[in-house]
Order: structure tokens, then sequence, then C-alpha cells
């Protein structure tokens, strides 16, 4: 029993995660074609050694070549980045007093902070996301309030745009950001903190000298959490972003159901792959850093 | 309260009538503790009894609920711990674990140029017998060298007071006995004042010039290790600093040397001390006499051997006297120590025996 462990999630993962990404790698390099499946080339099983020959031989990169050749999906992908990279800049400006404020609460109010953060998950996303759009919308919760408060005479042209998107983004992936934060933080001993301030050190510079760097694996955590989903999102931008946001779960939904071609649409889903590797990848390198500078 | 030595008023450290509450638990009540220059002072006591509170707010860490906290004649109680001249040193050290040892020992010079915090460092890890350690993280190092780089860091910036919580508590017994004479050499040559905080009667004696010994948030006595050992305020303290034979008694008379004459469950008894009363006698064991035959002056204290336990350095012999208490007396090894079972003659200078108040 104790020896099948690890090879449940193994199987898990095969049957979850790798099987659907070599389906989805597979059609991305099939033939364009806005049909149903399946897609071209189709592999003969009863060919053997040869029928996998002409297999792989028919497929190529034409979908990746579209990709690179349209500006729309470089757009699309460097827009996503871009409001991504944004997004987690400001959830990591607002998570960490957050999760700061949390782990320094009196101990028996923590778990109810922590409930307070996680509450809004027992809400529908998408009826969270909408909700927005009512306080967003030029006649709208927030401009209503502005306007009453005399700060703007105009009502605020903020739906359907990048602005919107943002906004959507930080509500809704701040969690993400502050759980793991707060796990780190409170974990941390009180006592450095306090034997910075001991030794000379003002609130600001104990912060930057003490509290954030032992927070980091939170930070860069949190950081992942948000980032990855982000990048690929495709309801925040659809309902908050309007037409002129561009992102790349937008972009593989109307592949996929406006235009109906599998193969292109699955070229966007690994491109949507292997951007999210990247940050992947430097947050195996910083963890690594930060065991070897914590050994 | 009783003050066995009178301190200067105008000390370097004074805390006056300091209070600490947190909710409805009074962690501190009413302490009035004065630190002079160069001292070095142990705040002894079990835990929960107050001694690191005082210790934190002291720091600055905590605000005190009431009472002043005052350095070198200024008020120092609202300043937070950034600014005030006092540095701690923490239990299990507290060293920053992301930075290297050098960096750690820098963190409180940051006002100095970089050539001079340099050549500050260098002289405090010679001071710690540490040098070349400078580019290590502090968890490549040992117990013992963790503690040094801890109060070198907390002696940079060459604190009026240093606090030091538990500073020898994480290390095992024969370094600590090492580091004890270290420590205690350490604070005379720098004049540095020190407090520490230790639960450990031994280590207090040890170290200190003074031993405030701490109960329930209060300090029940402050003194030298011979005069809270001699004259305890009460039987808290009587305990807390070494074995000692408790007989209850009443005081019924004084002689001309100023002895108090006791009527107890043993009779008349004579001891040193000024209680009134109902008193208890504090009676250490090796200020007790044993002998096969009836002392010739003073009261005769029969009792017979119940129990014999050979300590290496002494003897402790248990005696069952009359009135069915036993009593726990400590011989030199080289005495013809008697057998379970005989009957022997208890005896004790009177002066050498101190009558405290019943209370508590």
């Amino acid at each position: 029993m104790r020896r099948l462990l690890p090879v449940l999630p193994a199987l898990w993962l095969a049957a979850f995660v790798l099987l659907p990404v070599i389906l989805t790698l597979k059609i991305s390099l099939s033939t364009p074609a806005t049909a149903q499946p399946p897609y071209l080339p189709v592999l003969d099983w009863s060919a053997g050694i040869e029928g996998w020959g002409s297999f792989l031989e028919a497929l190529d990169f034409t979908n990746f070549e579209t990709l690179a050749g349209d500006a729309l999906y470089r757009d699309a992908a460097l827009s996503s980045l871009t409001l991504a990279a944004i997004a987690t800049a400001i959830l990591a400006l607002i998570g960490t007093p957050i999760a700061l404020a949390m782990a320094r609460a009196p101990e028996r109010w923590q778990p109810l902070l922590v409930a307070l953060l996680i509450v809004p998950f027992w809400t529908s996303f998408l009826i969270r996301i909408y909700a927005w759009i009512a306080i967003l919308k030029p006649e709208g919760l927030l401009s209503a309030g502005l306007i009453r408060l005399g700060l703007i005479s105009q009502p605020l042209e903020i739906l359907n745009t990048q602005g919107a998107v943002l906004i959507g983004l930080t509500y809704a992936y701040l969690p993400f950001m502050v759980l793991p934060l707060y796990a780190v933080l409170a974990k941390l001993d009180p006592r450095l903190p306090e034997a910075a301030a001991d030794l000379g050190a003002g609130p600001v510079r104990v912060f930057w000298s003490v509290t954030l760097p032992l927070a980091r694996p939170g930070l860069s955590a949190g950081a992942l959490l948000c980032f990855v989903p982000m990048v690929g999102e495709f309801i925040i931008p659809d309902l908050l972003g309007g037409s002129d946001t561009l992102m790349l779960g937008r972009v593989l939904w109307s592949e996929f159901f406006s235009n109906r071609d599998w193969p292109l649409a699955s070229a966007v889903a690994i491109l949507v792959l292997v951007l999210v590797v990247g940050p992947l990848v430097l947050f195996r390198e910083d963890e690594a850093a930060a065991r070897e500078a914590g050994r | 309260m009783a003050s066995t030595h009178g301190p200067d008023p105008a000390g370097l450290l004074t805390c006056a009538g300091l209070g600490k509450r947190f909710g409805a638990h009074a962690a501190l009540a009413d302490l009035d503790l004065t630190l002079q220059a160069g001292e070095f002072v142990c705040l002894l006591g079990p835990s929960g009894c107050g001694k690191s509170t005082l210790l934190r707010l002291i720091a600055g860490f905590e605000t005190p609920s009431a009472g002043t906290i005052r350095l070198g004649g200024a008020d120092i109680t609202a300043d937070p711990p950034h600014r005030r001249p006092v540095n701690m040193m923490f239990q299990s050290y507290a060293l920053f674990p992301h930075m290297s040892v050098a960096a750690n020992i820098a963190y409180g010079l940051s006002g100095l140029r970089r050539a001079a915090r340099q050549a500050r460092v260098d002289e405090l890890l010679r001071l710690v017998r540490l040098d070349g350690f400078g580019p290590r993280p502090p968890d490549t190092l040992s117990g013992g060298q963790r503690q040094r780089v801890a109060l070198a860091r907390a002696l940079a910036r060459s604190p009026r007071v240093l606090l030091l919580d538990e500073p020898l508590g994480a290390l095992d017994r024969a370094l600590r006995e090492e580091t004890q004479g270290e420590l205690r050499a350490l604070q005379r040559r720098l004049g540095t004042g020190f407090i520490v905080v230790t639960h450990d009667p031994a280590e207090a004696l040890a170290l200190a010039d003074r031993i405030g010994v701490m109960d329930r948030g209060r300090l029940v006595q402050i003194g030298d290790g011979a005069s809270l050992y001699e004259r305890p305020a009460n039987r808290f303290v009587a305990g807390l600093l070494g074995d000692v034979n408790l007989i209850p008694g009443r005081v019924s008379a004084r002689d001309p040397a100023g002895l108090a004459r006791l009527d107890t469950a043993l009779g008349p008894l004579r001891a040193g001390g000024a209680a009134e009363g109902e008193g208890i006698i504090a009676l250490r064991p090796e200020r007790i006499a044993l002998a096969r035959v009836p002392s010739e002056d003073g009261p005769d204290l029969a009792g017979q051997v119940v129990e014999t336990t050979f300590l290496g350095d002494r003897i402790r012999i248990q005696v069952r006297l009359a009135d069915g208490t036993v009593w726990r007396v400590s011989a030199p090894t080289d005495a013809d120590a008697p057998a379970v079972g005989e009957t022997v003659h208890l005896s004790y200078p009177p002066e050498r025996a101190w009558l405290m108040p019943a209370e508590a």
C-alpha cells in the first residue's frame, strides 16, 4: 500500500494532465480545418511502424506559423502577459499588507480572517464577476457614488476597458496571493522583526530587510498561483474587458467555438502552456536559491 | 518587598512602579528596579513569573500599563525599541537566517561608513572568538557559536544596558558553565550594565552582582547571592536558592543579641531575623551539626536517621524528629556518617537560622 501511494498521483497526472496535453499537441500539429474531429493526419494503427512514419511526417507547424504570422495572436499573447504581470504586481502590493495584518492579528482572530478571505469562493465565480458589471457600468454603483460625492461629474467609462479587467483580476485572485503569503508570515518568528527593531531599524527598514526577504517563498508562490491562470483567463476579460481587450483566453475560445478551427485553437492552447512554463521554471529556481541560502 | 541593599536612586536604569496587564492577567505589578552603571543583575524566577515581560518592557517591545522606565535620567517609557540605547540578546538568539554572520552583526551599525562598520564587525568577531566566521550563514554554526554571534550582534551598538533573555538556556551543561565565566569576564571588561533573565538559580548565583527574585509578577527580593541565600524574604526565595528546612513557629521573645525565640512543635528554637508573630525558620542543611550525644547548649533535637544519600562532595542525611518532621542535613563525606535507624542529636548556630514571616 505504501509503495502504491506515490503511484496514485502519477496515474492521476498521466490521465488528466499528460494525456490531454498530448492530444492537444497532436491536434495543434494537424492540418488546419474548420471541421469536426478527426483531424488529419490520422494514425493508422494497423500499418505498424510505417503507419507511425507517415503519421509523424504529415504533422507540421502550419498552425504555429499562422500564430506567428498574424499580429492578432502576437498582440493577444503580449496583452495577456502584460495584464497578468500588472495584476500580479498590484496583487503583491495589496496582498502583502493584508497578509501581514492577518499574521499580526490576535491569534484567536486569525481563523476568522482566513475564513472571510475564503467565503467568496462559496459563490459562483461567474456571478461575482457579473456583479462587477453592475458596479463598473456607467450608471453603476461606482460612478453613481463618485458623482454623489462630487468627485466626478460624468459617469466613468471604465467597463469594457483594460482597467476593468485589472480590477476584476485583482478582485478574483486576491485570496491566491494572500493565503500563501499569510502561511509564511504566520510562521515567521516574531522575534526576528523585534531583533531588527532592537538594533535600531525603524518599521520601514524592518519590513524591507527582514520581513519581506523572509516572506519571499510565500510571495513567489502567490505570484505564481495568480500569474499562471491569469494569462489564460477567459471569463474576466470576456465579461469586463469588452471588445478592446484581447487576451489569449478569449482568442482560444473564439477559435474553438466561433471559428471551429480546433487545430489552430489547440496551437493557441499550447502557446499558453509554453508562456506559463517560463514563470514556473523561474519559480523553481527561486525556490532552489532560497533553499540554498537557507541551508 | 525586602531590599537588603539600598540601591542608589540615581542609577543607570530605573523602573518605577512598573506594571503590565494582558487583559485581566497582571503579568507584572508595581515593580521597582534600579540598575547601577556596570552592574550585572539576574532576574530569577519560574516561567510565567514576569521576568521576560520586564525585559520586553525595558527593550520597548511592550508598553507598560503603569509606571516609568528611565535610562540615565531620561524617561524612555514611550520610546519605540529602535530609539532606545538598550539592546537585547534573545532567547534562542533570533539571528537573521537570510544574512551571514557578519551581516547579522553589522545590522545595527547602519549609521557607520562601510570601512568603520567592517572594522567594528571584525573587532566584535574577535571579541567573541569567531574570527573568520563572518561570511558563514548562521545555521552552519554550532549552538555555542550562534550564541556568541547573538552576543556580538547585541553588543555592536555599544548599548548602555544589555538585556539577555536566558542567554545560556540553549547550551549543554559543560558549555554553559564555561560560557558563564566568559560572559562575566566580558561584562566586567566592557562595563556595560547587564540584565540577565534566567530560571536557573545556579546560573544566577554564578553570574550576578545582584539577583532579583520574581514570583507571580512581583519582585520578591533583590540582593546579592549571599544575602538572598542567608536571609531570604520568604519561603519561595528560600526554596529557590537551595535546599532548606522550614520550621513554623511563633515569636515569643527576643534575646539581648536580637535573636528571636520561637515556640515550635520541637520546643523553643532561636533564629535571626526581624519578623514578628507567626514565622518560619529557614535552616540550610549544611548549617546543621550532627552528633551522637546531645549538645551541651541549646535545645536537644534528637531524631532517627531514616535515609542517607551519598552525593559525591557531601552526604545528605534525613533525620526524623520528635514531632514527625524530617530534616535534611548535609554533612561532609569525611565525617563518620551515621547508619539508618541510628539516633542522632542535631544542633545549629541560631544566628545562622533565618526567621521569615509566615505569609505566602
